[in-house]
């Protein structure tokens, strides 16, 4: 497990994020085992489980912040720390790495200025490393967002993130 | 009636190649040429070979195009459709029959000719989000097969006369499992899908869902009457959006067709299922820390006994099989135990998919029958090591295997026999590693990883992978003494024994691996500070040679300004700047510089 980071960007949630959260734990808490389904509608909702929603889910299920807290913090695709509007994922499964994933992260981080696990200061890229995608047969793979770049090599990385750093 | 089929893989590796925009532009240019009545497109799973993708087969022709571009739809419709000739330059080409100009059908090809595909059939055939193609290719037939003419135990018995086991890793016999959990008595028993593919480099249940969901639906709800159960659960990685779509897409039609439900068939059997996401912890794919995270909480294992058949989940009996398990059943239901036992060695019976990645030329899924040399599907199926390398070791079992070396590759693969060589089955994970793969790093790349994923609930894995990921390190840094490499070795067997699930169990075992077949390697990086493979960097030191002509194009990309020297004369590298990056040897047209 790595170290858990939680995050200084303030809480922007708005009234209508929180009712429409409220409105799913509605069903989910009826569901034998609903906290996983729980923290997965709210992240849907919110991008990430910042405390203030992690509170509105003890609320709702009425369970502890302790156990709510224990379960967000160890699974990998729940966060505590708000994602960027572009979010990098950099597969490092095994048939990714053997084949060079390593320094494609390495240059993404270069180009973009930004640790893995982390998000750019303005908000606009957040890059992770993360488990097989299952896109072995084009290996190294990483998505920016939903779109999947196949087959890359760490020459190719700064021209494939060009349009995004001079774009919105 | 339709004159043409055109089947485009829909699974992940190919839509990541825009495979859904090639089979919209075709719909679109079909219905501009007035065909939509006469050619049908079809959206299906993984072919397998994704290494090609995207995929585009057209029947009844049965021609294989392989890496196909939006721009090439017009020509595959108004060359092959409309006027009966095939685009050559689209098809894949086999190795084999690169100079014949004869078109191969896709059964054909060296890559799936020595396939047998019983749990990925459907997988490329069927569109796998409409349930009637799905039962125009027998489906549901096991199911109403088994509620009208057999006992639960009939089931049973079939299932381990079959000699069928488990697919996820254990390889324990599913015939058995059953019988236990049918024998624990109790109203309320679960039946649990383990779709948690966490293997690095492992996806074919990935691939079965997507291209053929039915068929698990199905298996489950034949296990729920042969056990005694009304509810299931597929518990599915959170990563598999494509997998997880249709996957309720199908649950949704089978509920439909009463095929899911109360009464299915008018037999008086109940039987629901549910989908829950897992949302990426490996230790969720160990039968107890799976059902555990079911039930809402950290996706910790518990001690075993009580198993799973006894109390597992909601503290109910529980029967959990894998994907690929299930994905057999209806078959050995419909074409009998003696045609499944037929297939396979003594003790591993059937086939077995493996995702073949890494240094190998057609990397994508493949099915073969148990006792399939290892050779076989590495140089006949897989098309061998790209690029004139050697084939170094071949890694199965993901983190929880071991690397099979040069000298076994003809063993015939099965359960037994990869456990005797100090791997094991796993999930089918299948990655082929060449002379550029250095065996302690690979080792340390697996224990990175099982650090990381180590639910923290037991000492000897939590404390222990951490140790052992040390000792790698400092191997790989120059650091370690051969004190360190027994030390590691003892540290590895103490894990072993210890740990609390099988995730412990087995995370020494890509080290001992690699330390019994490659230890000449580990002694290299230790005593001689050298990486033979030139992998670990702080061991590596760039050199240039005689054959520098002093362009001067290192020294002015070099990051560092380690590189010094007069136009026209020989350059050196200070290795005290150096800081291995590489650009100078990508930089150089000369070959000058080299890795030692």
């Amino acid at each position: 497990m790595g170290k858990i980071k939680l995050t200084k960007v303030a809480f922007s949630g708005t009234a209508e994020q929180e009712a429409e959260l409220r409105a799913k734990l509605a069903e989910t808490k009826k569901m034998q085992g609903g906290l996983m389904p729980s923290l997965q509608a709210a992240q849907e909702i919110y991008g990430y489980l910042p405390i203030e929603v992690q509170k509105i889910i003890a609320e709702e299920l009425n369970v502890s912040m302790e156990e709510i807290f224990g379960v967000a913090t160890f699974y990998s695709q729940f966060t505590l720390n708000p994602q960027g509007r572009y979010q990098i994922s950099v597969c490092i499964g095994t048939a990714c790495y053997v084949k060079g994933a390593g320094e494609v992260l390495d240059k993404i981080a270069e180009v973009l200025k930004v640790e893995p696990g982390e998000c750019t200061a303005d908000g606009k890229f957040s890059l992770n490393a993360t488990r097989c995608i299952g896109c072995c047969g084009l290996a190294p793979v990483f998505t920016i967002n939903e779109q999947v770049f196949g087959k890359v090599t760490k020459d190719e990385v700064p021209g494939i993130l060009r349009p995004y750093i001079d774009g919105e | 009636m339709f004159r043409n089929h055109i089947l485009i893989c829909g699974g992940t590796g190919c839509s990541s190649g825009n495979s859904h925009e090639i089979a919209r532009l075709m719909e679109e240019k079909l219905k501009a040429e007035g065909l939509e009545n006469e050619v049908k497109c079809i959206m299906t799973g993984c072919f397998g070979l994704c290494a090609c993708g995207p995929v585009v087969v057209v029947y009844p022709e049965g021609a294989f195009y392989a890496h196909v571009k939006p721009e090439n739809v017009n020509e595959i419709v108004e060359e092959h459709i409309i006027k009966g000739r095939i685009v050559t330059h689209l098809l894949y080409k086999d190795p084999e029959q690169v100079e014949k100009e004869t078109v191969k059908s896709l059964n054909e090809t060296q890559f799936y000719k020595k396939q047998t595909r019983v749990a990925l059939r459907n997988c490329g055939l069927i569109d796998p989000e409409n349930i009637d193609e799905y039962i125009a290719y027998d489906g549901y037939q096991a199911l109403a097969k088994v509620l009208t003419e057999y006992s639960p135990q009939d089931v049973i018995d079939i299932i381990k006369a079959s000699g069928l086991r488990g697919r996820g890793g254990g390889g324990f016999p599913t015939g058995v499992k059953w019988q236990f959990a049918k024998n624990t008595p109790g109203d309320i028993k679960y039946v649990c899908c383990n779709a948690d593919e966490g293997d690095p480099g492992a996806f074919m249940d990935r691939s079965v869902l997507e291209g053929d969901p039915h068929a698990v639906i199905e298996a489950m709800t034949i296990a729920g009457y042969a056990i005694g159960s009304h509810q299931g659960y597929v518990y599915i990685r959170a990563e598999y959006p494509i997998a997880v779509k249709r996957l309720q897409i199908a649950i949704n039609q089978a509920k439909e067709y009463g095929l899911l439900g109360k009464n299915i068939l008018q037999s008086g059997h109940d039987f629901d299922l549910e989908i829950r996401l897992g949302s990426g912890a490996f230790v969720c794919g160990e039968e107890t820390a799976l059902m555990t995270s079911i039930e809402g909480h950290r996706g910790e294992p518990r001690p075993r006994p009580p198993f799973p058949a006894v109390k597992g989940l909601f503290g109910k009996p529980t029967l959990l099989n894998n994907v690929e398990t299930y994905a057999n059943i209806c078959q050995i239901i419909l074409r009998g135990a003696d045609w499944f036992a037929s297939m396979g060695t003594e003790k591993s019976k059937g086939t077995k998919v493996f995702a073949l990645g890494g240094k190998i030329t057609n990397t994508g899924l493949v099915e073969i029958p148990m006792g399939t040399p290892l050779r076989t599907v590495i140089e006949e199926i897989g098309g061998g090591i790209p690029n004139g390398k050697k084939f170094k070791a071949a890694q199965t079992g993901g983190p929880s295997g071991g690397c099979i070396p040069a000298q076994y590759l003809d063993i015939p693969i099965d359960y037994d026999n990869l456990i005797s060589i100090g791997s094991m089955m796993g999930s089918g994970g299948l990655i082929v590693m060449d002379e550029d793969n250095c065996m302690v790093d690979i080792a340390k790349f697996f224990l990175q990883f099982t650090k990381d994923e180590s639910c923290g609930k037991c000492t000897p894995c939590r404390v222990g992978t951490q140790r052992l990921l040390e000792y790698l390190d400092k191997i790989t840094t120059g650091k370690a003494t051969m004190q360190d490499l027994d030390d590691m070795e003892a540290l590895c067997y103490y894990i072993k024994d210890n740990a609390l699930c099988g995730l412990g169990q087995t995370a020494p075992n890509p080290v001992l691996s690699t330390l019994r077949y490659f230890r000449d390697e580990y002694i290299a990086h230790v005593r001689d500070k050298k990486c033979p493979a030139g992998v670990c960097k702080k061991l590596v030191r760039f050199e240039i040679t005689d054959a520098c002509k002093g362009c001067t194009a290192c020294a002015r990309k070099c990051p560092v300004n380690a590189i010094s020297g007069k136009v026209k004369e020989i350059h050196t590298i200070d290795p005290s700047k150096c800081i291995k990056c590489g650009v100078c040897m990508d930089t150089c047209k000369f070959n000058a510089i080299v890795k030692k």
